[in-house]
């Protein structure tokens, strides 16, 4: 089946099958491997991307369910790792493997977006469905209150 | 013990220096002792020769220098050439990492035991030194004044009297044509670690900038154009073969390229297991597949072990466990990277008697289960086999070319093999039989494509999260049981361990033993028990710290006794040779008095009801960490971890203090999955958790307010951290949980007890 979806602000014709998760059209056959595969049945959050601003999780998000619905993916981000989040990422040293971050970094987005300045226990509420198995919540925390308090002064 | 902790530079080695066409310098080191260790290049073989370069002068003063290890998310990317860079005197602006491949000519390139920084610490350092002395001695050449006169700092030497600078860059030409320096010379070079600008310091991890911006630099990334995707279906029960399947309605399914049975080859944890190959144009295709593939499994006889009868065996062995242990038994194996090695058991005095004299007896029962690693990256490797030959992507912690070369059957030597950043490796990555299951994937497939006239192309091998965690080689399970004897002053005076071990380490080295007058401490098998067993971070004492620690915690309390002020009581008296296994008491008590300060514990009485705070700690791969873990816990046993304080003794030198603290929260969080969640169950010879939903990792909201870290920098040859941090803090919270509720909790996970989460 051929689906046209706009990703990343950019329309993109795929010929897959209409029960592809989006994850495996965005990596495969977008060669977007920016998001990533962790548990196919979401569990993890390792898969999430934006849809219509939502965070989403991809593995289990069939190509045929998006419709006119904007996907947003880490690539979305500036190239140059300038946005406020991707600043406090760096500069708290927050990755350890670092697998796990770019759907952090989705579901963070999307809290700063709906929350601007968000209280601890919004924070983890609006993450809770991202696992770190390495265990960098307390620096994901602290990054996102950074960027939230950056983006103030800003 | 002390000879391994404490790796000097052989004698043999020395710097090794070329030039490069363009004007830039190489900067290498042989290293003969380090040669040993790595696969295949023994001393004095061809590949022992080969210099390995760490060091690259571009002409533009940017120095380029290999990161020699794999990278799981431990930051050794980034620490080993901190310390290169350190000693070399430039800026960190100025480095370029690159990732090396694998090369006998690194020597040892593993990632485990927290070995990282012991096994390369000197030899890091001595090539950064050695680069140092040659751009000095080029200098003073140039400008013909002693070398003494001259300093560096940031790639630039510098002639103060007469106010000439000079950069590296500029030397590197001049260098090239000078006598490589003594080791001697270099030796004596090293900087006073006063002096350190990058050693210390907070340095961000060198992939930070790829990873928020999303760049493909995971193995799961691996992308060429044509690759196909495979996927292996192997039997649910261990050990379990195929028989047959349905492999022609599999090839007539949309996007399938291959389907074929792949039969098994060699033994042990590495080694091929049957199963039945599916290969597609797509992952998604591949593994969607499998809902219409139907084996004939021939499941064999493990079908016929649950966990159950392992426990039920384990509570026999123990009924009758003998006094004394067996007369010799073979040592159990370290898993990899484990301390293991020590003795099976240990009889020190007579227990018996001591028990029969004591005021006061304890007994107590302790279970820990197996444990899946599952790291977040699904097991995964791409291979590419042509003419013969074999080039392989992977995320190995251990990376060999024997286990490719085992699955495409061809030579080790004629395989190249790429070191790809791992999402996560906690000990499962020390086992590589993905590696050995792409290349024969890929190589039927180059053979099917060339009957077809087809050229060959790259394969990527991807498991699911369910065979990730079907076909692990699982932490061992323990059961150990205990009893303590009490004089009427509380004093231990005996201590006795049975432990029905799972091929597991038996921890007859650990505290407390050789503090107290007698100890036995024996082991016996349960049998059959043919799950396949590995290293968990931090084996063996990940699980065993839990029981030694909580155990002695409730030593403590019957004899009427501050937890905490009991372990230091003991560690101040040893008894007879005292310590075993390279413990260091001092150490020791060094993390619980920093602890007991950092956390207010003699405070802990103004603590509200169904608040409290457990202590523990342990020597691992090592390091020395203690934890003090403050919980709530309600009426509903649901359990909040509030606060944590952590002390930690790894040397006098934290090569990086922003990764350092980074794995003592990993270490702490991981604890808390093992708590609370995390059990491997068997039934019917195959594992019963499926994916995350039935082996929760601990999430956000569950994580503590705060993990405060204290580095007691102490005179010890610095070790690492990446396994110290884990073990004890799963005792910490089972200790806090007694102070806050009187619950004292023998087995885990907690979940099965009817605990939560707040």
């Amino acid at each position: 089946m051929k689906y046209t979806v706009v990703v990343n602000g950019e329309r993109r014709t795929v010929d897959v099958p209409e029960r592809m998760p989006l994850l495996w059209v965005l990596r495969d056959a977008m060669g977007l491997k920016g998001t990533k595969f962790g548990c196919g049945m979401a569990q993890c959050g390792a898969c999430t991307v934006l849809l219509d601003g939502q965070p989403t999780r991809s593995c289990t998000t069939p190509i045929s369910s998006i419709g006119t619905r904007p996907v947003t993916t880490i690539e979305s981000l500036p190239r140059d790792g300038s946005h406020p989040l991707q600043r406090a990422w760096m500069e708290l040293d927050v990755p350890q493997c670092g697998y796990c971050q770019a759907g952090q970094l989705m579901a963070a987005s999307a809290l700063l977006k709906a929350t601007p300045n968000p209280t601890d226990a919004q924070i983890d509420t609006a993450m809770s469905g991202n696992v770190c198995r390495c265990g960098t919540y307390l620096r994901i925390r602290e990054a996102i209150k950074a960027a939230a308090s950056g983006g103030r002064r800003g | 013990m002390a000879e391994t902790l404490n790796p000097r530079l052989d004698r043999r080695a020395f710097l090794q220096v070329s030039a490069v066409a363009g004007g830039g310098l190489l900067i290498g080191l042989y290293a003969p002792d380090v040669l040993a260790q790595g696969r295949g290049g023994g001393p004095g073989s061809a590949a022992s020769l080969a210099p390995n370069t760490y060091i690259t002068i571009n002409t533009d003063n940017t120095f380029t220098i290999i990161a020699k290890n794999p990278e799981t998310g431990q930051g050794i990317k980034t620490a080993l050439p901190m310390i290169i860079a350190d000693e070399f005197d430039v800026d960190w602006a100025q480095v370029k990492i690159q990732q090396a491949d694998l090369d006998p000519k690194y020597g040892g390139q593993i990632e485990g035991g927290s070995r990282a920084i012991p096994s390369n610490y000197q030899n890091m350092r001595l090539v950064g030194a050695g680069g140092r002395l040659l751009m000095l001695a080029a200098a003073a050449q140039q400008w013909n004044v002693p070398q003494s006169e001259l300093t560096t700092a940031g790639g630039v030497v510098t002639h103060a009297a007469t106010k000439r600078t000079a950069t590296y860059g500029s030397l590197s030409a001049r260098a090239a044509s000078l006598p490589v320096p003594e080791t001697a010379a270099i030796e004596a070079a090293l900087k006073n670690p006063r002096d350190f600008k990058i050693m210390g310091k907070r340095i961000r991890g060198v992939d930070n900038l790829d990873i928020v911006t999303g760049r493909p630099i995971f193995s799961i990334d691996v992308s060429f154009p044509n690759m196909l995707h495979a996927v292996l279906v192997k039997c649910d029960v261990f050990g379990g073969k195929a028989v047959s399947a349905n492999l022609d309605e599999i090839k007539k399914l949309p996007g399938i390229k291959h389907a074929f049975i792949v039969e098994p080859a060699g033994q042990g944890n590495n080694s091929l297991v049957s199963g039945v190959a599916i290969v597609a144009d797509s992952w998604w295709l591949a593994n969607d597949a499998r809902s219409s593939l139907k084996v004939t499994w021939d499941e064999g006889a493990v079908a016929a072990q649950t966990s159950e009868r392992y426990l039920a065996q384990a509570r026999e062995l123990a009924a009758k466990a003998p006094a004394a242990p067996p007369p010799a038994p073979a040592p159990a194996p370290a898993p990899g990277g484990g301390r293991g090695g020590g003795p099976p058991s240990a009889v020190i005095g007579d227990v018996e008697a001591a028990f029969r004299t004591a005021a006061k007896t304890i007994e107590a029962e302790y279970f820990f289960p197996l444990l899946s690693h599952a790291p977040l990256e699904p097991q995964n490797s791409t291979a590419h086999f042509h003419d013969g030959r074999l080039e392989i992507w992977s995320p190995s912690q251990i990376p060999s070319k024997q286990h490719p070369a085992l699955g495409a059957g061809i030579p080790p030597e004629n395989v190249t093999f790429h070191l790809v950043r791992a999402g996560g490796g906690f000990g499962r990555r020390l086992v590589s039989e993905y590696d050995i299951e792409v290349a024969r994937i890929a190589k039927v497939v180059t053979e099917e494509r060339a009957a077809a006239g087809l050229p060959s192309v790259p394969v990527k091998l991807l498991w699911s999260r369910e065979d990730d965690m079907a076909h692990d080689q699982y932490r061992p399970t323990g059961y150990h049981f205990f009893k303590a004897g009490l004089d009427a002053g509380g004093k231990l005076i005996a201590y006795r361990d049975f432990v029905a071990s799972t091929n597991s380490v038996v921890p007859a080295n650990e505290f407390p033993r050789g503090f107290v007058e007698n100890v036995l401490i024996t082991s016996q098998n349960v049998a059959p028990f043919d799950i396949p067993i590995g290293a968990l971070r931090a084996p063996p004492t990940n699980g065993v710290s839990f029981v030694k620690q909580g155990f002695i915690d409730e030593v403590a309390i019957a004899a009427g006794k501050d937890p905490l002020q009991y372990r230091l009581d003991l560690l101040n008296n040893p008894v007879g040779a005292g310590a075993a296994g390279g413990f260091n008491p001092a150490r020791a008590r060094g993390v619980l008095e920093a602890v007991r300060e950092m956390s207010a514990w003699d405070r802990r009485g103004s603590l509200p009801k169904g608040t409290g705070k457990g202590v523990a700690f342990q020597f691992a791969h090592a390091g020395y960490v203690a934890y003090v873990v403050e919980v709530s816990v309600d009426a509903k046993k649901a359990i909040k971890v509030n606060r944590v304080w952590s002390a930690v003794d790894i040397g006098r030198q934290i090569v990086n203090p922003s990764q350092s603290e980074n794995l003592v929260h990993g270490g702490f969080i991981e604890g808390m999955s093992h708590l609370m969640s995390w059990a491997i169950t068997i039934e019917k010879g195959r594992v019963v958790q499926k994916n995350f939903h039935q082996y929760q990792p601990t999430r956000m909201m569950h994580a503590p307010a705060s993990i405060e870290v204290r580095f007691l920098q102490t005179d010890f040859d610095p070790t690492g951290l990446g396994e110290p941090s884990l073990p004890p803090a799963v005792p910490a919270i089972t200790n806090a949980i007694f102070a806050a509720t009187g619950v004292r909790i023998r087995s885990l996970p907690l979940e099965n007890q009817g605990y939560r989460w707040t």
